[in-house]
């Protein structure tokens, strides 16, 4: 009963922690793009007088698309229009279940893992539900019933499944270093230090796969520069015909894939909740000097450093999304295919040998 | 006909490489980031205002500096005794090419000035901006320097000005009484005639 209720409270965590977060991306797009460009940004929505800095416009946003009038074009086929959105966030949102933001402490003589889902094969969970994502993409193309929405649906599929092959063999190395697929023990494994004082993240071992991984991510979360699936004013993507809140869902549903791309690219190459250093026990430095850190700290220490990267790696997106223009459809391909994939398959048989050769 | 043949440049393998390029660009965009959030937190802190971080005029509350030259929303000068500097002389009517202002001249107490506007409105629907009203003008009594741009109305008939607004450029509609000392023929007083009667009759 106990342990449900730690369950419990641990998703609500999770869910209304990535669901903020989401929010606050639209905040941060259109406040970073500003400054970036020289301009101030969304800044009039108020309460009271009170700007702080446009944070109220996620707000407004949300009341808006709620309050919207909501359209299913003549033909088409009402309950695969009204699913689509829902697969879409749906899918989004149980993959944060396996991620881990903390490491395991003890409250009452209990052993509580920070993480929603314990599953010793989250990855390869993971990667199932974002092979399902595809569903709410190629749905909303077909129950539309409009044909450009369809073509975009079909884009965007293509180019899911094509960047799905390249992130999934290149998350292969990394799991043959660790030896693990359970992304707990995986963030554990990264918490010793090469040669006494680099600390043994994914990113130290596998920087060719982690430059794979962030291309191929960003594909599969449809973001710029390959965010031609839904090319929003130019090349109309698989959602032109929804409208009202479904629409925000879609739009809900790739900010939420951003955090997770975030999350994972964390959690395999930069250590997920490791503070450099930093012990079960305490900061044991290089140089020999120690700080000891009560449990409680520890725990929430590496919650705090999970946090951090996390946003670090949305900030760092968001900065590509603003930097990057958009490829043609036949580069997205020949990247994808002739690019991506063969050196994915290339550091796999590296790795492979090297581990080979090490153990020898 | 020659043909200009443009050769595009071939990218170098450092270009083809792709990743040191998007390193490049984000160094752009990120220069401009630093640079922005750290002007917009001095800014905060009441520092560096010599120097913009965005180039927005936040507008409403904030306007862009106008030119001495630029063609506002017209005023009509006023004499030391608060009545017009109009003599009614029809010149600015006559040369409006958009017929936008409409005068009707009375007699004026002081023999030397001999007429002074009743009526003298302006149509800022149909108005165009050239400032030939303005130039044409012999007693300097009509002028394009309010720095008024927000004109906006629900209604064509809320776009026409009358004498009290042109001579009071802070009016803002509805006006509710007639503050003008001297006789004349506005709408608070009763002598309606519209202007698009008074074009007709032209």
């Amino acid at each position: 009963m106990i342990d449900l209720a730690v369950k419990v409270v641990l998703a609500l965590f999770v869910f209304f922690g990535v669901l903020n977060l989401a929010a606050l991306h639209t905040w941060l797009e259109r406040k970073q793009s500003a400054v970036i460009q020289d301009r101030v940004g969304a800044n009039r929505a108020s309460i009271l007088g009170w700007r702080l800095m446009g944070l109220f416009h996620p707000l407004a946003d949300s009341i808006k698309m709620f309050t919207k009038e909501d359209i299913v074009p003549a033909g088409a086929d009402r309950i695969l229009h009204t699913l689509a959105p829902v697969f879409s966030v749906f899918f989004a949102l149980v993959t944060f279940a396996a991620i881990p933001f903390g490491d395991r402490f003890l409250l009452g003589g209990r052993v509580i893992e920070l993480q929603v889902a314990k599953i010793n094969v989250a990855l390869l969970y993971i990667f199932a539900m974002l092979s399902l994502e595809v569903y709410g993409v190629i749905l909303a193309g077909f129950a539309s019933r409009n044909n450009y929405a369809l073509l975009g649906g079909l884009r965007a599929t293509a180019q899911m499944i094509s960047y799905e092959i390249a992130l999934g063999i290149a998350v292969v190395g990394v799991i043959m270093i660790y030896g693990t697929m359970d992304l707990q023990e995986l963030v554990r494994g990264q918490g010793q230090n090469l040669a006494g004082w680099i600390p043994l993240w994914g990113i130290v071992v596998q920087p060719v796969a982690f430059v794979v991984f962030l291309t191929a991510a960003l594909a599969e979360t449809k973001r710029i520069p390959f965010d031609l699936p839904e090319g929003e004013s130019e090349i109309i993507g698989y959602f032109v015909e929804y409208s009202g809140m479904k629409f925000g869902m879609f739009f809900l549903a790739d900010f939420l894939e951003t955090i997770l791309v975030a999350c994972l690219a964390t959690t395999l190459f930069f250590g997920g909740w490791q503070v450099p250093y930093l012990t079960s026990s305490g900061f044991q430095f290089p140089w020999g000097a120690t700080l000891p850190v009560s449990q409680p700290a520890y725990v929430l220490l590496g919650v705090v450093s999970f946090s951090i990267k996390v946003v670090i790696f949305c900030v760092l997106f968001m900065q590509l999304r603003w930097t990057l223009p958009r490829f043609r459809y036949d580069q997205l391909m020949r990247l994808g295919w002739l690019g991506l994939f063969p050196i994915a398959v290339v550091n796999v048989l590296v790795t492979a040998s090297a581990l080979a050769f090490l153990k020898r | 006909m020659a043909v200009k043949v443009l050769r595009r440049r071939d990218l170098t393998v450092w270009e083809k490489l792709y990743i040191p390029q998007i390193a490049s660009g984000l160094k752009v965009t990120t220069a401009h980031l630093l640079r922005n959030l750290l002007l917009h937190s001095a800014h905060r802190l009441g520092l560096l205002q010599n120097r913009r971080a965005a180039v927005t005029f936040q507008y409403p509350e904030e306007l862009r500096p106008l030119a001495p030259r630029f063609r506002s929303r017209h005023r009509l000068t006023v004499r030391d005794d608060g009545t017009p500097r109009c003599v009614g002389c029809m010149l600015c009517e006559t040369v409006c090419p958009a017929h936008c202002i409409t005068i009707v001249a009375g007699e004026h107490p002081d023999p030397n000035v001999e007429k002074y506007p009743v009526r003298f409105d302006i149509d800022l629907g149909v108005c165009v901006y050239c400032g030939y009203c303005v130039e044409v003008c012999p007693e300097d009594a009509i002028r394009m320097d309010t720095g008024i741009l927000d004109v906006a109305a629900y209604s064509r008939d809320a776009m026409k000005l009358d004498i009290h607004e042109l001579m009071n450029p802070s009016l803002r509609k509805p006006l509710t009484a007639c503050m003008l000392e001297f006789p004349h023929e506005c709408r608070l007083a009763g002598g309606e005639v519209s202007t698009r009667d008074h074009q007709r009759r032209n």
